[in-house]
């Protein structure tokens, strides 16, 4: 699929708001689950270690 | 063990006799629920008709989970739950004698409610019907489902609001053979199939979410 | 408790119903999945945007469905996944399985969400509105529903047994009604709109089909890479007052 130019790719035949909308959104989700995802594991493991810290 | 089913059936119809304001007060809301459409969508009667079966639907969904409540959280506050789950009859069958007793004071009620809410709505006879037969084919597995719910939910504090979530998308099906009956007989066509699928779906309710229900209330009294 | 397991050897793999153990093997595959996910994900999208050429009837819009079905696909596998593992767990009783189960609802509801976005925007150029209620996106946004059930119920009980096990019973009537639910959808969607349109048109240009299955292994292994990372937290949280935890936790320097 030979685009020509950027532009033509990011215009995606004039269906580029649905397009990059769609993928947009969707590259945005998937980060802020990874974004979570690594919050609860910080919050996780520093309430372990302060659990042995209290213990030890 | 049938015995044990209809002396639960008998004691729920009892306490429900006695507590008739719970009964009467889903039926009003019943009632009040479906009145809201017209008020919502505007007087024109063609377009009340062909909204008729669904609203009734909706608003019979929503009366038969909220009067889940009753089903098991007077039970468990007394601790008579705890005894129904000691007892040597299987918890199943006695789980399905309550949903029984339930149906009998909700669904049953609803579904003859519908005959002067067609009336409102100005259903033709052979779709006001079909709408109670319907109802009748499908609101003990409104009931059953609900069960689960209520088990499942019991003591929480999420409340009607938590229930609802859990239980109104497994009703799903129930919603849409039940109004598509009353439209196809609204199309020409005959409900046979929907009603039947109605009624193999209660049944097959009854068969396994008592085993579901019992399943869940174990889980919440241990 | 799990060493003389794995000293009588038998059954090797029961010894990762242990939390330790699992928590050990989810940490070591994690970074391999993640991996395959993003090559797997570079390679689709190459080949859907670079290599699969323009649609006859929907132009470049039908590009969204290298996101759009993948997702609707895992939203559904993981839902079966995860009922699985809340009945495995309910029935064996192993609280391993049951953490797996309540890890897997997150990304399931987010894969639903994704799917019905996309499906939005992709329905908008194609039937001309976001949302035309056919049958399988309000299959979609039930499917949704029964997942924030599902969560919605395990976070509203305080005891982890107790959630784990409710949730569990949820998940499996769910899943007993997923096929229902779905069937119905079907049936009154048809009744009311008649045929919708297929993806692609009648049929999908090989590459393009291609291309969406490199996607959907993409977002599969993306979710059991998520799903792994997750459980580890929720093992931690649940383990923190037992020792191997906290050596694990202090061995690692805090990490």
């Amino acid at each position: 699929m030979n685009w020509g130019s950027f532009s033509n790719f990011l215009a995606m035949g004039g269906y580029g708001g649905f397009v990059w909308g769609a993928y947009g959104v969707t590259a945005v989700l998937i980060a802020a689950e990874i974004f979570a995802l690594r919050a609860r594991r910080r919050r996780a493991v520093q309430e372990v270690a302060s659990r042995s810290r209290g213990q030890g | 063990m049938i015995a044990a089913v209809g002396q639960v059936v008998r004691r729920d119809l009892l306490l429900a006799v006695r507590q008739r304001a719970d009964v009467v007060n889903t039926l009003l809301f019943f009632v009040v629920v479906v009145t809201l459409a017209p008020l919502g969508v505007g007087p024109e009667i063609n377009t009340l008709r062909t909204i008729a079966p669904g609203v009734v639907w909706v608003a019979a969904l929503l009366a038969s989970i909220l009067s889940l409540n009753r089903l098991f959280a007077l039970d468990f506050a007394d601790g008579t739950l705890e005894q129904l789950l000691l007892t040597r009859e299987p918890l199943a069958a006695i789980v399905l004698g309550k949903v029984a007793a339930h149906w009998l004071v909700t669904g049953l009620p609803i579904t003859a409610m519908a005959v002067p809410l067609a009336v409102m709505f100005d259903l033709p006879r052979a779709q006001a019907a079909t709408l109670v037969l319907a109802l009748l084919c499908g609101t003990p597995a409104l009931s059953l489902l609900g069960a689960i719910g209520a088990a499942l939910t019991l003591g929480l504090r999420g409340g009607g609001v938590l229930v609802s979530l859990l239980v109104l998308p497994l009703n799903v099906p129930i919603l849409i053979f039940g109004a598509g009956a009353v439209e196809a007989v609204a199309g020409g066509l005959s409900a046979q199939a929907h009603l039947l699928l109605l009624a193999a779906l209660s049944l097959a309710t009854s068969v396994l979410a008592p085993w579901a229900i019992a399943a869940a209330l174990r889980i919440s009294l241990e | 408790m799990s060493s003389t397991a794995r000293a009588e050897g038998g059954v090797h793999l029961f010894r990762f119903a242990a939390p330790a153990e699992f928590y050990r093997l989810a940490g070591r595959l994690t970074p391999w999945f993640a991996a395959l996910s993003i090559v797997l994900a570079v390679i689709g999208l190459y080949i859907g945007f670079f290599a699969a050429p323009t649609d006859a009837q929907q132009g470049e819009s039908y590009r969204i469905i290298f996101i759009h079905v993948p997702a609707a696909w895992m939203a559904m596998f993981l839902y079966v996944v995860m009922a699985l593992w809340a009945g495995v767990g309910l029935v064996f009783n192993t609280r391993v399985s049951a953490m797996l189960a309540s890890a897997i609802a997150p990304t399931g509801a987010l894969m639903a969400f994704i799917a019905l976005w996309t499906g939005a925007l992709w329905g908008r150029p194609t039937w001309g509105a976001y949302w035309v209620w056919d049958a399988r996106l309000t299959s979609t946004l039930i499917l949704l529903f029964l997942y924030c059930g599902f969560i919605a119920l395990h976070s509203a009980i305080d005891d982890p047994r107790r959630a784990d096990k409710a949730a569990a019973v949820l998940a499996l009537v769910g899943v007993v009604n997923v096929p229902i639910i779905y069937f119905s959808v079907q049936w009154w969607n048809t009744l009311h709109q008649g045929a919708s349109v297929r993806p692609g048109g009648s049929s999908m240009a090989g590459i393009m089909v291609a291309a969406m299955l490199v996607m959907v292994f993409a977002f599969w292994m993306y979710a059991i890479a998520a799903v792994l990372h997750r459980v580890r937290s929720v093992v931690l949280e649940r383990e923190q007052r037992n020792e191997w935890a906290q050596a694990v936790v202090v061995a690692r320097g805090g990490k």
